[in-house]
């Protein structure tokens, strides 16, 4: 590191309080005590769902779609989450499978 | 049973997935920091105080450069960005839980925050209290994580190569319980729909903020039709 011990000090809390910004922010526009604008309600019972949504594909970011092996494994392993998960509807199941045919398919297959 | 071990005793087999994520992502995390010459009390501070992944990542980066803390505040604020959406989900959720809210707030990460927007719970449970112990739990994973990698590095040869999947599948599984547990998908499939394509548009660096943007302004077009369901209700 080429910073001081104090400046690597505040470069970390100046990243805390990024993250906390973000984090709190709704928070503090819209507090408790006051009546939410309806357009933020409704978005707060539509947003969770888009919001996963864009969590799953945040996931995918760095997967090559067009170069070997074309995400053929992480395709291959989300078709295994959904089949099992629609099959036992059992959360840490699903996981497991997708999680352990991952890794067999870029370690030992592709 | 007290309110709060029942609380806890919903949380943990929730947060179990997430337990080996971050043991594995954590662990990576300051294996790196200890590689490119930080003491192990680097990954174990940042890891309590920022506990938000990716952008430790991006921090150590920023450790590595020139002293500007007004860029690494901006670029915590645009990597980041995401939760803003996350917020305005809990707004309700996080309402009534009394001092707890803080610390929800502050810990509110994708993990955190994609299990207790999504928990079904019986009535019994406390969902303030199952909402602190599910924070709690993965802030605690993640430290544990990020400090024995800190403090171990290096020493590891078993390969975990593709271990991290197990957030994807996670993802998945609760964007699968949020599709089968209404009728109408269109706020899912615009969700994942919109960063798709702008995911292919702006590529992996680029692609939140114009998702976010997009999709508030096509669920806003839509709200008439989506604002009349009830069934549209947050799980």
């Amino acid at each position: 590191m080429t910073m001081t011990l104090g400046q690597g000090i505040l470069t970390v809390a100046a990243v805390v309080l990024g993250t906390v910004l973000t984090r709190a922010l709704p928070f503090l526009i819209f507090p408790a005590g006051k009546p939410t604008p309806h357009a933020v309600q409704y978005l707060g019972k539509v947003l969770p769902y888009a919001a996963v949504g864009l969590l799953v594909v945040y996931c995918l970011k760095n997967t090559v779609w067009n170069v070997y092996p074309y995400g053929i494994p992480e395709f291959l392993s989300i078709a295994a989450v959904t089949a099992v998960h629609w099959l036992k509807k059992n959360m840490l199941l699903s996981i497991l499978t997708g999680t352990i045919l991952y890794m067999v398919l870029i370690q030992f297959v592709f | 049973m007290g309110t709060k071990q029942k609380a806890f005793r919903a949380a943990l087999p929730k947060t179990l997935p997430i337990c080996a994520g971050f043991l594995f992502l954590g662990f990576a995390y300051g294996v790196l920091m200890r590689s490119k010459g930080f003491s192990c009390w680097w990954p174990m501070v940042m890891s309590l105080t920022i506990f938000a992944g990716s952008m430790e990542f991006v921090t150590v980066n920023l450790l590595l450069s020139a002293f500007n803390p007004l860029n690494a505040l901006l670029l915590a604020l645009m990597v980041n960005a995401r939760h803003l959406f996350y917020g305005i989900s809990m707004l309700d959720k996080y309402r009534n839980v009394g001092k707890k809210k803080w610390y929800l707030i502050f810990g509110m990460c994708d993990e955190s925050f994609s299990i207790n927007v999504s928990a079904e719970l019986s009535p019994e449970i406390d969902r303030g209290w199952f909402m602190f112990f599910v924070t709690l739990l993965n802030h605690c994973y993640w430290v544990a994580g990020a400090s024995l990698g800190g403090l171990l590095g290096g020493m590891v040869t078993f390969n975990v190569t593709g271990l991290d999947f197990v957030m994807t599948a996670l993802f998945v599984v609760i964007f699968l319980g949020q599709w089968f547990s209404v009728r109408d998908h269109l706020p899912a499939a615009i969700g994942i729909g919109t960063s798709a394509v702008c995911l292919a548009l702006f590529g992996a660096e680029q692609f939140i903020i114009p998702s976010m943007a997009l999709i508030l302004l096509i669920l806003m077009l839509l709200r008439r039709r989506l604002d009349s369901k009830k069934d549209g209700d947050a799980a």
